[in-house]
C-alpha cells in the first residue's frame, strides 16, 4: 500500500510539475480571489483582520475544489482510466497517493494564500505563523475528503456535483480551521480546534483506505 | 480441469448489463494460447464491452467465464487486470508525462524491471521521442506508445480496442508484425475492429458481434 502510495503521489506531482496548472492557473486564481476579498472589505484594517481567517479558508475552499477536479481529471479519459485500471494497483495505496499529492499541492497554495492574507488582509505575521501547523492539518484533511469525494463524483459529467456534495464534508474542517486561525490571531488557545482537524484527517484517511476500492469500482 | 483444452479465456452465455441494458447478451467465446481473435461488428455491437469483460473492467452479470484462470464471477478482478494488457482507441496513458516516464510508471506499478524500457521504446520506433510528452505525439506515435506500454507489461492476454484507427499503412503493417510476434511468443491477442483484418498472414479467428451476440464465429 505504501509503495503504491509513493508511486501514485510521485506520478501526480510530476504531472503537475509538467503541466504547471497549479502555478499558472490555480495559484493566480486564489491570489486574485484574495485581492478581491480585500477590496470588498474596504480599507479598514481592523475589519480585515477580523474577517481574514474566514476569507482565507473561503478562498482555500475554492482553490481546493479546482484542484480536486484537476486531480481526478488526470485519469478521466476512458482510455487512460481503463489502462491504469489494468495495472491492478492497490486502491488504498492509490487513495493515499492521490491524497498526498493533492495535500502537497494545497500546502503550496495555502502558503502563498497565507502570505497574501498577511499582506492584503493584514493578518498578524507572528500569529499567522503560529497557526501554520493547524493550516497544514486542515488542508491535509481537505485533501483526504476531496480525494474521496472526487472518486464519488468522478467523470466529467458529474464533476459539477463535487461542490454541492462535498460542502457538508468540508464545512466542519473549514469551521475548525477558521476558528483555529482566528484563535491564533486573537492570542487564544487553538489546540482544541487543531485536535478536531487531526481527528477529521484520521477519520477521512481511514474511510478512504476502506472505501476507495468500492468508489473506484462503481 | 484436465479434461478441458487449455484456454486463456472462456465465456459461456456471458451477459453484461449496464443500467439494465444488455451490452452483451449471451456470448460464447474461447481464446486459446498464442491465438489472435478479431471481434468485428457495427458500432454498438458490444465489441468494446466484450474486451472490457475479458479485462476485468466490467462485471459479469450472468453466465460464466474464466480469463487467465480467474473466474469472472467469483475471482479477484484486480488480479485479473494485472495479467491482461489494454490498449483503448483513446490515449491509454498520461498526456503530460514523457514516453519514458509513462513506461516507467507502468513498469514500477507492475514490478517489472526498468531495464526493459529502452528495448520496448526502440522496438516500437519511438527512440527519438523518448523524452517527448505524450500529448505532443502524433496519433500513430501515441498508438506505438500504447504498444510499448503493453510490451513492458508482458501481458498474457492483449486486448486491443480498434487499434488500427488513425494509423497509416506503415503503422498498420507494424501492428500486424508485432501482433504476429506476440502470438508467436505465446501470448494471446483479442482485437476489436469494424472490419476483418487485412493481413491474411496473421490467420486470425474472426468473431462477429451484433446486438451483444455472436452471430458468426469462423475458424
Amino acid at each position: 500500500m505504501i509503495t503504491t502510495a509513493w508511486l501514485v503521489a510521485r506520478k501526480d506531482l510530476l504531472i503537475e510539475a509538467r503541466s504547471r496548472v497549479l502555478i499558472w492557473q490555480v495559484v493566480p486564481f486564489g491570489v486574485m480571489a484574495l485581492l478581491l476579498s480585500g477590496l470588498a472589505l474596504g480599507p479598514t484594517r481592523a475589519g480585515h483582520s477580523g474577517a481574514g481567517p474566514g476569507l482565507f479558508y473561503l478562498v482555500t475552499l475554492l482553490v481546493a475544489i479546482l484542484m480536486i477536479n484537476r486531480n481526478r481529471a488526470i485519469e478521466s479519459s476512458p482510455g487512460t482510466h481503463a489502462s491504469v485500471a489494468t495495472l491492478g494497483l492497490d486502491p488504498a495505496g492509490v487513495f493515499l497517493g492521490k491524497t498526498l499529492a493533492l495535500a502537497v499541492e494545497l500546502w503550496v497554495t495555502a502558503a502563498v494564500l497565507l502570505a497574501g492574507a498577511v499582506l492584503v488582509l493584514h493578518l498578524p505575521l507572528g500569529a499567522t505563523l503560529s497557526a501554520a501547523p493547524s493550516v497544514l492539518v486542515t488542508v491535509a484533511a481537505l485533501a483526504a475528503a476531496g480525494t474521496l469525494y472526487g472518486a464519488l463524483t468522478g467523470g466529467d459529467a458529474s464533476a459539477t456535483l463535487l461542490p454541492v456534495l462535498s460542502l457538508p464534508a468540508f464545512a466542519p474542517l473549514l469551521i475548525a480551521g477558521e476558528r483555529s486561525l482566528s484563535a491564533a490571531v486573537t492570542h487564544q488557545g487553538l489546540w482544541q480546534w487543531w485536535v478536531l482537524d487531526v481527528v477529521a484527517l484520521v477519520a477521512y484517511l481511514a474511510i478512504g483506505i476502506l472505501l476507495y476500492a468500492v468508489l473506484e469500482e462503481t | 480441469m484436465a479434461d478441458q483444452p487449455a484456454s486463456v479465456a472462456r465465456l459461456r452465455d456471458a451477459v453484461v448489463l449496464s443500467a439494465g441494458f444488455p451490452l452483451l447478451a449471451g456470448v460464447d467465446l474461447d481464446v486459446t494460447p498464442g491465438s489472435l481473435t478479431v471481434v468485428t461488428g457495427p458500432n454498438g455491437a458490444g465489441k468494446t464491452s466484450l474486451l472490457r469483460l475479458l479485462g476485468g473492467l466490467v462485471a459479469l452479470s450472468s453466465g460464466s467465464g474464466t480469463v487467465v484462470g480467474i473466474d469472472l464471477a467469483t475471482g479477484d478482478r484486480r488480479l485479473l487486470r494485472r495479467r491482461v494488457g489494454w490498449l483503448g482507441h483513446e490515449g491509454s496513458f498520461y498526456d503530460d508525462l514523457s514516453v519514458t516516464e509513462n513506461l516507467r510508471f507502468a513498469a514500477r506499478a507492475l514490478g517489472r524491471p526498468l531495464d526493459d524500457l529502452d528495448a520496448a521504446i526502440e522496438r516500437v520506433g519511438l527512440g527519438a521521442r523518448r523524452r517527448t510528452a505524450a500529448r505532443r505525439l502524433s496519433a500513430g506515435q501515441r498508438r506505438r506508445l500504447g504498444l510499448a506500454w503493453l510490451l513492458v507489461r508482458r501481458a498474457e492476454l492483449w486486448l486491443l480496442d480498434e487499434p488500427y484507427a488513425s494509423l497509416d499503412d506503415e503503422g498498420r503493417e507494424f501492428f500486424d508484425v508485432l501482433i504476429g510476434e506476440v502470438c508467436a511468443g505465446g501470448a494471446s491477442v483479442v482485437v476489436s475492429a469494424h472490419d476483418p483484418l487485412r493481413s491474411a498472414a496473421l490467420a486470425p479467428r474472426t468473431v462477429r458481434l451484433v446486438g451483444g451476440r455472436v452471430v458468426a464465429p469462423t475458424a
